[in-house]
């Protein structure tokens, strides 16, 4: 990583946009394959951070790493899209139709699980990398069956750890609705990964 | 009702309502869950063993979630080399307008 001293000591980062692409394009890419779930738009996205950052370049104060500075940006980028997803009239839809096969989980009258419902044991043993790495890919295309808003809220409360008063308002959700998401989109999850695993 | 009564009939159904439990787990998970509704699920969960299996269930693929997803060594997928050559292309020529 290019560095400079300054008269105080203090080394400052300084950008190097030449070696964008070689260095960070493709865990820029990872990064936002796994959050918008899908190859194109996250291709689209890391091309707009690049630009992006070429253009706030003179903002950038050397106080993070180039690659923290862009991952910054593609983060912003990616709750934008959440935020044009999550108000689209699809997303909308699909709550109402995956909220009448989440009411299926529990028998109406006694909040009981239904027994074709009910979760049985996983095989899983905790310590084992190579079923752990199946498992996170199974539970990948999991997501991929959620409704848009759905995920984004499982990914920026689970994986970014964002705080919830962030989501509410990036989001545009009330807080009653952020916990119903939350409880939905695990209970399809798991239903999810016991179909396919083993 | 008496007060009793009504405590009675809130525990009463916690007992048997396990939409209200997993709901109650998720919350907990994510630090969102109170005093109150923390008692509530402790006595759901001490009679409920597919509870106890989906709370297991939930925490092991919150851990996957974070190892599968957050694994700097994942190596996949990568972007197409063409791809990278326009992109590159694309930033010398920006580049150059700014000079």
């Amino acid at each position: 990583m290019p560095t400079e001293q300054q008269n105080d000591g203090i080394v400052l980062t300084t950008l190097d946009p030449k070696k964008w692409v070689d260095l960070y394009a493709d865990y820029l890419f990872r990064y936002a394959v796994v959050r918008v779930r899908n190859e194109d738009p996250a291709r689209d996205l890391v091309q707009d951070t690049f630009l992006a950052g070429l253009k706030a370049m003179d903002r950038f104060q050397g106080k993070s790493s180039e690659r923290t500075w862009l991952t910054g940006i593609l983060k912003h980028k990616i709750i934008d899209l959440y935020r044009k997803e999550s108000s689209g009239l699809d997303s909308r839809k699909q709550i109402s139709s995956t909220e009448l096969q989440q009411e299926d989980f529990f028998d109406s009258n006694d909040g009981h699980w239904k027994r074709e419902h009910a979760p049985q044991e996983f095989v899983i043993t905790t310590e084992d990398a190579f079923q752990h790495k199946e498992f996170g890919r199974i539970l990948e295309s999991c997501m991929k069956k959620l409704p848009a808003l759905w995920a984004s809220v499982f990914v920026m409360k689970h994986m970014d750890e964002e705080k919830t008063e962030v989501i509410l308002a990036e989001l545009k959700l009330t807080s009653s609705n952020f916990w119903v998401i939350i409880h939905r989109t695990k209970l399809n999850l798991r239903a999810c990964l016991q179909k396919n695993w083993l | 009702m008496s007060t009793k009564k009504l405590v009675m009939n809130g525990l009463k159904k916690i007992a048997y309502n396990c939409k209200k439990a997993t709901f109650l787990i998720e919350k907990k998970n994510l630090n969102g869950i109170s005093i109150r509704e923390q008692m509530e699920l402790k006595l759901h969960l001490a009679g409920c063993t597919v509870c106890r299996l989906f709370q297991q269930q939930s925490l092991l693929i919150d851990r996957v979630i974070k190892g599968h997803f957050l694994g700097k060594d994942m190596e996949e997928p990568k972007l197409g080399e063409q791809f990278k050559k326009d992109m590159h292309q694309l930033i010398e020529q920006k580049l150059e307008e700014e000079n």
